[in-house]
């Protein structure tokens, strides 16, 4: 036996040991989606650079780990340990995840109009689990992905919000997940997002490493926008150099929704980011923006699988990558047009600096258009930083450095530009600035 | 000021000035003048601190410091100023931030304060005007879909707010119509001072009957093969390059 099926069977006998615990008494659709997932995630196995989807991403490195799950003793790192990592931008609810788990004791929760529910998925899961069957586990799709599958076996906790009917909530809400462990450890956070008729609001997800070595952040978030909302998301990923960080965001979108998924990625030794909406009412419309910036030996890896379903939708796919080092980035842009898609307006632009000789960027449109009415395009840069721009700037008194960060800050910031709310895009703006100089800068071609 | 002794410089195996020299003392404009690739950008690129270009032989002193060893950046905040002939287009980099991010770079190096978002507009509104420039394009990015007029206008504004010590504009009438050549000359008119020196290369005599120099020095080939007053200018409009290049081939030989 190898050690990708050894791991494999250990997270077999994983499952059963939470089957038999805390998650016995859950609800009988529960524990039969998780059944199901389990098994599909034992036949699927992970995957390998054969498949198309993962042909860039090798994940054996996680395939061989052996990660166990977090000890039920709660890990509390107390409020000081997080102040580095809360938003202070403007007011709002924050929840903070440890280790997957909602930690309340370190939780802000802001009064909140009614209609709006903010909380843990596990207590929901208790206390309302009749109301999150339609809608959990029913979008992302576990036949098919084993991190999917995987996630969804072991799904537990994580942020629940509700949205309801005509309601707007004009503060984000923050959603922070630490992870915090000394011993190779993975968390399945399960996010579900639902908002309903007419209603408006923000998320923002905040991926970080508080303290500890190797950690698998394998994360599913299923959003659910019916009809005439707005809904703006954010992710944000600024784990350690040594973590792995596998997530799937999957978008319901009903007839004239609006929804920006934005992305920065910072963080991660191996991260695969699948951005997944779906398109199902007419005149719908999404903005799909992110910006990944890798050094050293880190491995980004975007899959956009954006699936138009309805007839007047409009994407936008946005994506800017500055990779450095030795670092790998893969943007793998996927539209699908299904039949019924008729006046569908798709477009898609992924553009990359390479800022070493040993950087490398993979990028790959991928369109299955099935109607014959519709406007998609496509279009992909790779590029150097333009020495001349540099010159210039120097010429006029700033120095090397702060000429080279002002270009990346520039080419940065036409994704931060596409975030309309301010105190978070301001947040995002110093977070890049504060990655910049730990960059190793190239040396100046002469 | 700056002086320049037999200076030669390569571009990859390519010799392109082969000997050039150079006297501009402070408060004197000169022009230097020449026929396409006779090295005029060259000269006025690898005084602002190219790096493509490599110096082989010869000298730059500016004053009293070997203006070569400075980086690039470290000669414009010791007042050299060089306006391009081909601006670059910077996408996402305001004009604004990027002159306050330079005026301020500046006055670091000498030791002053640095000025806050209050000091800058006012100045640069007052920058503007003397340019009719439209006061937008400070917020649009960088040079990035200026027209061939506003970008030549931005490095003359650029000029006037750094106020350089010795300015050195690269072929800036080239593409411009008459009434922009006029505002652009007199910016630089304005710029005239004891303090400074400008050093205007140009293709065309056109741009000298505007902004009228002191000295005029023509080069061929890399060399400089001929040094005169403003009335050399006109005669070159007269007779064309062909007589000085005629000059320079009989001259040649003895120099070899």
């Amino acid at each position: 036996m190898n050690a990708v099926t050894e791991v494999q069977d250990s997270y077999l006998e994983s499952f059963a040991r939470f089957e038999n615990g805390a998650a016995g008494n859950g609800a009988g659709w529960l524990r039969s989606i998780r059944r199901a997932a389990i098994a599909r995630f034992s036949e699927l196995g992970f995957p390998t650079p054969r498949e198309e989807d993962w042909r860039f991403t090798n994940v054996a490195a996680i395939a061989e780990t052996s990660f166990s799950l977090p000890q039920d003793g709660r890990v509390d790192p107390g409020p000081q340990a997080l102040e580095p990592f809360r938003f202070s931008g403007s007011a709002c609810s924050q929840l903070v995840f440890v280790n997957g788990r909602y930690a309340p004791a370190l939780s802000w929760l802001r009064p909140l109009p009614g209609g709006v529910q903010i909380g843990s998925l596990a207590q929901t899961l208790a206390d309302a689990p009749d109301f999150l069957e339609p809608y959990l586990a029913r979008y992302a799709d576990y036949q098919h992905d084993a991190f999917c599958a995987l996630n969804t076996g072991f799904m537990e906790d994580g942020a629940f919000v509700r949205i309801a009917r005509g309601t707007v909530l004009e503060e984000p809400i923050y959603l922070l997940y630490l992870a915090s462990a000394a011993a190779p450890t993975i968390t399945h956070p399960r996010n579900l997002i639902i908002a309903d008729d007419d209603s408006q609001a923000t998320v923002v997800e905040d991926y970080v490493t508080l303290s500890g070595g190797v950690h698998f952040s394998n994360v599913i978030t299923e959003v659910v926008v019916e009809e005439n909302s707005v809904l703006s998301h954010y992710q944000i990923q600024r784990e350690s150099a040594e973590a792995f960080h596998v997530s799937t965001l999957r978008i319901q979108q009903g007839r004239s929704s609006s929804v920006t998924s934005h992305s920065v990625l910072l963080g991660g030794a191996l991260v695969r980011n699948n951005i997944h909406p779906v398109l199902v009412g007419e005149g719908g419309d999404c903005l799909i923006n992110g910006l990944f910036m890798a050094t050293g030996r880190q491995h980004m890896d975007n899959y956009m699988k954006v699936e138009h379903a309805s007839p007047h939708c409009g994407s936008r796919q946005f994506y800017n990558g500055i990779l450095d080092g030795q670092s790998r980035g893969v943007f793998h842009g996927r539209i699908i047009v299904h039949k019924a898609a008729q006046k569908t307006d798709a477009k898609q632009t992924n553009r990359n600096l390479l800022l070493s000789g040993e950087a490398q960027i993979d990028t790959k449109p991928q369109l299955e258009i099935y109607a014959d009415d519709v406007k998609c395009t496509h279009g992909a840069t790779i590029g150097q930083i333009d020495e001349d721009a540099i010159f210039y700037l120097r010429s006029r008194g700033i120095a090397e450095t702060s000429a080279r960060d002002i270009l990346l800050s520039a080419f940065a910031g036409e994704s931060l530009e596409r975030m309309k709310l301010e105190p978070l895009r301001k947040h995002l703006e110093a977070l890049i600035t504060h990655w910049l100089p730990r960059r190793k800068l190239p040396e100046v071609a002469r | 000021m700056l002086t320049v002794k037999n200076l030669h410089v390569k571009a990859g195996n390519q010799e392109i000035l082969k000997g050039v020299d150079l006297q501009v003392n402070v408060g004197e404009v000169h022009a230097i003048m020449g026929p396409n690739g006779s090295g005029k950008s060259t000269l006025a690129q690898v005084l602002a601190g190219r790096e493509s270009y490599e110096v082989t032989a010869g000298e730059v002193i500016y004053e009293g410091k070997n203006l070569l060893e400075m980086a690039p950046e470290e000669r414009a905040c010791r007042g050299v100023f060089l306006a391009f002939q081909y601006p670059v287009e910077i996408p996402g980099v305001g004009n604004a931030y990027f002159l306050k991010a330079a005026l301020n770079a500046i006055r670091r190096y000498r030791g002053l304060d640095e000025l806050d978002a209050m000091d800058f507009l006012p100045l640069f509104k007052e920058k503007m005007k003397l340019l009719d420039m439209d006061d937008r394009l400070l917020t649009r990015a960088v040079n990035e879909g200026f027209s061939g007029g506003e970008k030549k206008r931005n490095e003359i504004f650029q000029m006037a707010v750094l106020e350089p010590r010795l300015a050195i504009m690269d072929e800036t009438d080239s593409g411009l119509d008459i009434d922009a050549l006029k505002i652009v000359a007199n910016g630089v008119n304005g710029l005239r001072s004891p303090e400074r020196a400008i050093i205007v290369v140009t293709h065309y005599q056109r741009l000298l009957n505007y902004i009228i120099p002191d000295y005029v020095h023509v080069l061929v080939d890399g060399r400089t093969v001929k040094s005169g007053g403003k009335e050399l200018a006109l005669e070159l409009e007269d007779k064309g390059y062909a007589w000085v290049e005629a000059e320079a081939q009989t001259a040649m030989p003895a120099q070899a």
